[in-house]
């Protein structure tokens, strides 16, 4: 067992251990296990079909039979947001995978070999970053045409630079220590060095990033389905829910009420479980407030 | 301070070239041909070959790109395939609708932030502090266009206070204007709020801690005065970044709020646009915004190190 496993496992009990202490991180943590089990197994949980029209139901409120009340159509709107938490996890997880993948190499190969390579991705990042968020997922979206895939990329895209940022800053910083000029005098390859050496040690600032950047890819997830760039109807989304129950907001609340929280409650989890990784990998990351000012 | 900024000028003219470029691509990423897709049904072979040649997509790509960059340079930003008009006509109609919500909110934003966010810093773990740091939490994870339709139930179902959506310019009459602005205005402007909140707090604890802070209050001067004279000048002078960003994004276009509050600004104009394939609309309003966000950290950088001289050193 190498000395790297120690550590790594050792972290991880401190990780477990800080979520544990913290009740707002361990509600966060909670509320995201609920999620993944009914986004996972949202078709069978639902109390009824998600496209069930039935007219005789249409906009009921809230009941027994319909806990979160009935659509325009009569649909049960608990069922269609219980299916729904698939898609936000799957766009979120995809996107910010996405995003991770091709930011965190291209910070990587910036940052461990510097001059012209550094300069032009740097850039090309900064081009990025000179476009509000949902501005350029959106015209994404326009040009590829709407679809989940489409705005799991787009929001893929529009995440890549934070990633290639915090990889570059991680990166400057340990190709500077003693392990890695070892490393190299012993003729270790460029290769080897950065995914054995450098990679592992700036692993802490890229979870966080990862946890916040999940938050944000799920919001704007809501936001394209909203515009309807997002998932196509007849599948719910709870961006588009929110859209299609705009309409009848004033008659039947719940219509706007109940996607709209499962977003909010989504959301702020992430965010409270963020936070806390942040505490205890990396207490000198952005706040979630800054890294959303960040990358708006 | 010379050096700063016309390093700084030139790091923003590279970016804007390379915005232009990915601007330009955008077009070219559309499957198929974009005047084609456009037109759809009211396709006509001869409005076809005008767009086509207008657009100047009988070019080579290069050659697009070139004449492309010259004409927005110029303020040409071609023509609406929908309508035939200017884009840059089109698009800056859509501003003031714009730049009067973005304005607007982040006033509202700063009425809030900054009492909320100096109040919890200086009595740092109260019950005030509690209450700004959950507002905080709170206005990062809610999702705006959720708060705007809440918002819309509340004060135009329930109350019947605020019209539900719609716009009134501003010079035609003030009161309708300001009364159709509230809604939108306040939901853009609590998330902006939180943001502002945590920096104004966050800000101000570190001020609070430094050495002359602690001078000041050894020579016995009032907290009023060590909070005013000592630690608020100080403090705000990265805040202001934060709110010119903030309102940097917010000119970008709430997309999401001007939709829902059938508010006519380059955030609507934008979804229009893509809802009718007009790309050109498209193009000029993500460029425009896309500019006027570097023109606006550009100006921010310059004004930051005029306040703060250590950050040309840096």
């Amino acid at each position: 067992m190498s000395e790297q496993t120690i550590n790594h496992e050792g972290q991880l009990r401190r990780v477990l251990a800080a979520l544990r202490r913290d009740p707002l991180a361990l509600t966060g943590s909670l509320v995201l296990v609920v999620l993944v089990v009914v986004g996972v197994g949202g078709s069978w949980l639902a109390p009824s079909g998600i496209n069930e029209v039935n007219v005789d139901q249409m906009l009921q409120p809230p009941s027994w039979a319909h806990p979160f009340g009935t659509d325009e159509l009569g649909r049960d709107v608990l069922s269609r947001v219980m299916v729904a938490a698939r898609v936000s996890l799957q766009v979120g997880l995809v996107s910010v995978g996405i995003a991770l993948v091709v930011g965190a190499t291209l910070g990587l190969f910036a940052g461990y070999y510097r001059g012209w390579l550094d300069n032009v991705l740097m850039r090309c990042m900064d081009v990025l970053f000179a476009f509000p968020v949902l501005l350029l997922a959106v015209a994404i979206v326009a040009v590829l045409g709407p679809g989940l895939v489409t705005a799991m990329v787009a929001i893929g895209v529009v995440y890549t630079p934070i990633f290639a940022r915090v990889t570059r800053a991680g990166v400057l910083s340990v190709r500077e220590q003693v392990f890695v000029r070892a490393a190299v005098s012993v003729g270790a390859s460029d290769l080897r060095i950065m995914r054995r050496h450098v990679l592992p040690n700036i692993a802490a600032p890229l979870i966080v990033q990862t946890s916040l950047s999940l938050a944000f890819a799920i919001l704007s997830e809501a936001a394209l389905s909203f515009l309807g760039l997002g998932v196509q109807p007849p599948d719910p989304a709870w961006g588009r829910m929110l859209f299609d129950g705009r309409g009848f907001v004033t008659d039947a609340w719940w219509l706007g009420f109940f996607p709209g929280a499962a977003i909010f409650l989504t959301v702020l989890a992430f965010n409270l479980v963020g936070d806390a990784l942040r505490d205890v990998l990396d207490p000198r990351q952005l706040t979630v407030s800054e890294a959303r000012r960040s990358t708006a | 301070m010379a050096r700063f900024v016309i390093r700084r000028l030139l790091q923003s003219a590279v970016v804007l070239l390379g915005v232009t470029l990915v601007v330009f691509l955008l077009l070219q990423l559309v499957p198929g041909d974009p005047v084609r897709v456009a037109l759809g049904t009211r396709f006509d072979p001869q409005t076809y070959e005008a767009l086509r040649a207008r657009a100047g997509l009988d070019q080579p790509l290069v050659v697009q790109y070139f004449d492309y960059l010259r004409r927005a340079l110029t303020g040409d930003l071609g023509v609406s395939f929908r309508s035939g008009r200017p884009v840059t006509a089109i698009v800056l109609e859509r501003l003031p609708a714009t730049l009067s919500l973005a304005v607007t909110a982040v006033v509202f934003a700063m009425a809030v932030a900054f009492p909320l966010g100096i109040v919890s810093a200086i009595r740092s773990g109260s019950l005030v502090d509690h209450a700004a740091r959950v507002f905080s939490q709170f206005g990062v994870s809610v999702p705006d266009f959720w708060m705007g339709i809440m918002g819309i139930l509340l004060f135009s179902g329930v109350l019947g206070w605020l019209p539900p959506s719609g716009y009134v310019a501003l010079t035609e009459d003030p009161g309708r204007w300001a009364s159709h602005v509230a809604l939108p205005a306040a939901t853009v402007g609590l998330v902006t709020a939180s943001i502002l909140t945590r920096f104004i707090r966050s800000s101000m604890l570190e001020v609070l801690s430094e050495d002359y802070v602690r001078t000041a209050e050894a020579k016995g001067l009032r907290t009023r005065v060590v909070v005013l004279r000592h630690v608020l000048r100080n403090a705000l002078i990265p805040v202001v970044t934060v709110v010119a960003v903030q309102l940097a994004s917010l000119l970008g276009g709430v997309i999401v709020i001007e939709v829902l509050f059938a508010w006519p600004g380059i955030g609507r104009l934008t979804y229009d646009a893509v809802a009718a394939r007009d790309y050109p609309v498209l193009q000029g309003a993500v460029l425009l915004v896309a500019a006027l966000f570097l023109l606006v950290n550009l100006l921010v950088d310059i004004l930051y190190a005029r306040l703060d001289p250590r950050i040309t050193v840096k």
